[in-house]
């Protein structure tokens, strides 16, 4: 990469940037390069987007996708926190547990989280069982992994001075192990969430019957390109609010540290 | 009644598939309430002997003892003070000095007195609630010391614990020792490079030769610190003027400057 940029370049190429991708997408409708009907203007969609809170499809409102969706995505990605983080965390600890657990882990974990649709359904349905089992097999290995990494890196000062005051293992994970990997399981967590946000997504793509990614490929089959891009939208909106969110319990979580 | 209690203790390890000896046949005993500190070059292992009383290593031959029992893991009996504090950041120095208590199984008012009270022996007050990060380096040095003697250890393990500070806060933190260790006395095994330091705090000297580190000497200083009464300053300086402080020093100096032209550098 060249060197950084001034705020001021930066601001300023960012405004070029978006302002560009604006033109270009215009230009494609005044040029004819797509039909409408595929190929709607930026405005068309915003007004898609607001008009989707109030005029239900697909049978609910974008809110009602919205929560649906993100009901789902809170039971997998809990639950692939609840169980991959203390799972993690212990690994580090216990040479018996790594060693049981590393190779079932590392086999499983390249499935593509939609690879596990058809399983999903077949054993847990469609209802909330199926969608939960597949944002937390996207979930649940940055949770695992990171928690993991986490503990194996503490400082192996703290796990002597641990030691030497007589811990026992439950409170060196969790009182040592567990504050020490703060950041590391932090950053688990978002690579967690944005995997489990878009395993969701792909999974209401195929068995779901609500939520965002029922929604766009709804709107898909009614040829309405605006519904669908306006949902696309709100997907990555939320995303973003997800991360977000992470981010601010990283920083209460790390307020009285150094660095 | 807690001794320590090293006998032949030779320690090996490897570098490239090759044996190296750091320490051989090292037979020492620390009594019940005495301070010991070690000097030696650096590499001479003295380092080596404080982790294994600590438990957290172990001698390639030989036993190490603390209170007749061998010593085969760490315990909040044997308290270390690292020479990097080791202060857990994430936790308060009330929380820092509580955390080893809590393992006591000790009653909560119980470990709230215990804990204030050694917060105010550390001149430590009105910073129960702060960050080690927020500390001065003496400070938090006192937290960890602090911590070390609220578990009311049957010995006490120094590794180096004044080698980080600067030179005034390294007087005053030996001072506040002394007085302690006078107040309070206990097992101690102090490992230092410092020479006056050893003096100042210990009741004999153990001098180590360069790797593989043995026993050189043993210097008791207890019997002249007594004879000429050094406890009657309270200032590190006034007892480093004096004639047997001075002549002690020179000797130990000597001692170790042999060891260090025996080496390549």
């Amino acid at each position: 990469m060249s060197k950084p940029l001034s705020r001021g370049k930066f601001l300023q190429l960012t405004i070029i940037g978006i302002v560009g991708f604006f033109v270009v997408w215009y230009a494609a409708r005044f040029l004819h390069l797509s039909p409408p009907k595929f190929l709607p203007m930026p405005h068309e969609v915003a007004a898609k987007f607001f008009s989707l809170f109030f005029e239900p499809f697909a049978g609910a409102t974008l809110d009602e996708h919205m929560l649906a969706s993100l009901r789902r995505f809170g039971m997998g990605f809990g639950l692939a926190t609840l169980v991959g983080v203390p799972l993690g965390l212990a690994m580090g600890w216990f040479r018996w547990l790594d060693d049981a657990v590393t190779p079932i882990f590392d086999s499983l974990r390249f499935i593509a989280p939609v690879a596990w649709v058809p399983f999903a359904a077949l054993w847990f349905g469609t209802g909330i069982g199926g969608p939960t089992l597949i944002i937390f097999a996207g979930a649940f290995p940055p949770c695992l992994i990171n928690a993991y990494r986490g503990a194996r890196n503490v400082d192996n000062v703290y796990l002597e001075a641990a030691s030497v005051l007589g811990i026992g293992h439950l409170r060196m994970i969790t009182d040592v192990l567990f504050p020490a990997a703060v950041p590391s399981i932090i950053a688990g967590l978002r690579i967690a969430a944005g995997l489990g946000w878009m395993s969701l997504v792909g999974a209401e793509l195929i068995v779901a019957s609500s939520g965002m990614g029922n929604l766009i490929v709804r709107a898909q089959s009614a040829i309405e390109t605006s519904t669908v891009m306006a949902g696309m939208i709100a997907i990555g909106l939320v995303g973003i609010v997800i991360d977000v969110l992470i981010r601010r319990m990283e920083r209460q979580l790390l307020k009285h540290r150094r660095g | 009644m807690a001794n320590i209690q090293f006998s032949d203790v030779t320690r090996i390890f490897k570098r490239d598939g090759k044996d190296f000896m750091s320490l051989d046949g090292i037979n020492l005993t620390v009594q019940d309430k005495e301070f010991v500190a070690i000097v030696g070059p650096s590499g001479c292992g003295k380092t080596t002997c404080l982790r294994m009383a600590a438990g957290l290593e172990f001698p390639s031959s030989g036993t190490v003892c603390v209170n007749n029992a061998e010593v085969v893991q760490p315990g909040p009996d044997r308290a270390v003070v690292f020479q990097q504090f080791a202060l857990f950041p994430w936790k308060s120095v009330y929380e820092n000095i509580d955390f080893g208590l809590r393992s006591k199984g000790l009653r909560k008012e119980e470990r709230h007195k215990l804990t204030m009270y050694y917060i105010g022996l550390m001149h430590l007050q009105g910073y129960e609630s702060a960050y080690p990060h927020q500390l001065s380096g003496g400070m938090q040095q006192r937290v960890a010391i602090a911590r070390a003697y609220a578990l009311d250890p049957k010995v006490l393990l120094m590794d180096e614990p004044f080698g980080a500070l600067d030179a005034q806060t390294r007087v005053v933190m030996q001072e506040e020792l002394v007085k302690l260790a006078r107040l309070n006395p206990r097992t101690v095994l102090f490992i230092t490079h410092a020479v006056e330091e050893a003096v100042y705090l210990a009741d004999r000297v153990v001098i180590m030769t360069s790797r593989p580190g043995k026993i050189k000497e043993i210097l008791d200083v207890k019997a002249i610190r007594e004879a000429e009464d050094w406890d009657r300053y309270s200032k590190i300086e006034d007892v480093m003027d004096l004639e047997s402080f001075v002549h002690l020093r020179t000797r130990i100096w000597k001692s170790l400057r042999e060891e260090h032209a025996g080496t390549d550098h």
